[in-house]
């Protein structure tokens, strides 16, 4: 149950018979995604195979809220993820390291809004 | 080293009807356990063991209250283990179909969507029972039971809809355990006394809803329903096909070398 979300590849038609094969024997993989409780965001946690949606709700309920973790699910199919790409982590978020004026951290507050 | 003794239950119509819907659950669970590391997937693995949970969960419950109910009509009390470790193969009721071998990945399927539809409708009507405990039992498995429905349900249509062995397979595990589900709705003087007093329905009152329901799932997955057979099953009176003894020898063992061993 690896997440195998292709970095920095945009999902097209499996244009390689392979890929067609290996679709036919192996049941494709989803992103499993939990809400705990209304109101809150939903939350990856995790993947597994399955051969349709409806089968990977089901397998989804089963194998990751039977603790009483949630009471939403989603299931993504992975191949419809696109990752940006670890390779490139420096060039797009090492940039925002020395930039601290991004936060709003130099403002004066009035009293009143104590909490923001 | 001298096992446990076997203890025999009383044969009031109540505890009867009780030990049946234990029973039935007891046993069913025992058999999806047996899946236990062997699922084709590990995913369904898990699922199948949640499901089997759930069945032990509410056999307790049952098995629970037929022991209570045995001590409130003045004879000994029994407690779970009592009545799941040292009761012989005659001493049960659960309904045949629920023991036969687990078979192939479409028999349990196909037994696992006849015996959740037939719960589900059996808890539905439960909620309504004159025995406030057996009601309060009920509200919490029909949630258990709709949701083994649509797991098993969603298995039938993708196997009889799916590939010519797939199909071939479920076609012989219906064939199989088609002769067993008359059982279900064979009504005997238990299910006369429950009516009378509240307790629950008689079994047959289920049949329509049941073939309905079956029916239709059957029809999305491309399957007949087969034809009316005379043969009779009869685990329900205690007259249990030659499976059940190892079901029980294997589930017994340890009570029965260690009397009253706990974890």
């Amino acid at each position: 149950m690896s997440p195998a979300v292709t970095p920095g590849t945009i999902p097209g038609p499996p244009a390689e018979p392979m890929a067609r094969g290996r679709e036919k024997n192996e049941w494709p993989l989803w992103e499993v995604f939990v809400r705990s409780k209304a109101g809150l965001d939903h939350k990856h946690c995790g993947s597994l195979h399955a051969a349709d949606p409806q089968m990977a709700i089901q397998l989804a309920r089963d194998v990751y809220t039977r603790r009483q973790e949630g009471t939403s699910v989603w299931v993504v199919r992975s191949d419809q993820i696109t990752a940006s790409d670890p390779g490139e982590k420096a060039s797009y978020f090492d940039p925002m390291e020395d930039k601290v004026y991004r936060h709003p951290t130099f403002y004066v507050l009035p009293k009143s809004l104590d909490h923001m | 080293m001298q096992s446990t003794p076997s203890i025999t239950v009383s044969s009031h119509p109540s505890v009867q009807y009780l030990l049946r819907i234990g029973d039935t659950c007891l046993i069913l669970a025992q058999r999806l356990g047996e899946w236990c590391g062997h699922a084709p997937i590990v995913e369904e693995d898990i699922a199948l063991t949640n499901m089997a949970l759930d069945l032990i969960g509410q056999a307790r419950a049952v098995l629970t209250r037929a022991g209570a109910l045995e001590a409130a009509l003045g004879g000994e009390a029994h407690d779970e283990d009592q009545l799941a470790f040292l009761r012989e193969e005659r001493e049960f009721r659960n309904c045949t179909i629920v023991e036969l071998p687990r078979g192939d990945f479409a028999v349990t399927v196909l037994r696992n969507l006849a015996m959740a539809i037939f719960l589900r409708l059996l808890w539905q009507r439960l909620e309504r029972s004159s025995d406030g405990e057996l009601a309060a039992i009920a509200g919490k498995a029909v949630k258990e039971a709709r949701y083994h429905r649509e797991h098993a349900a969603g298995w039938v249509v993708r196997l009889g809809d799916g590939t010519a062995e797939s199909s071939a397979r479920t076609k012989a595990a219906l064939a199989l355990l088609w002769p067993y589900i008359a059982e279900l709705f064979a009504d005997d003087a238990v299910d006369d006394a429950a009516d009378a007093d509240g307790l629950g329905p008689r079994w047959s009152d289920l049949r329509d809803d049941w073939h309905a329901e079956f029916g239709a799932v059957l029809a999305a997955a491309g399957l007949e329903v087969p034809a009316e057979r005379a043969f009779r099953s009869a685990g329900k009176a205690g007259r249990h096909s030659e499976h059940l003894g190892y079901v029980l020898a294997e589930m017994q063992y340890l009570q029965r070398a260690y009397p009253g061993g706990v974890w």
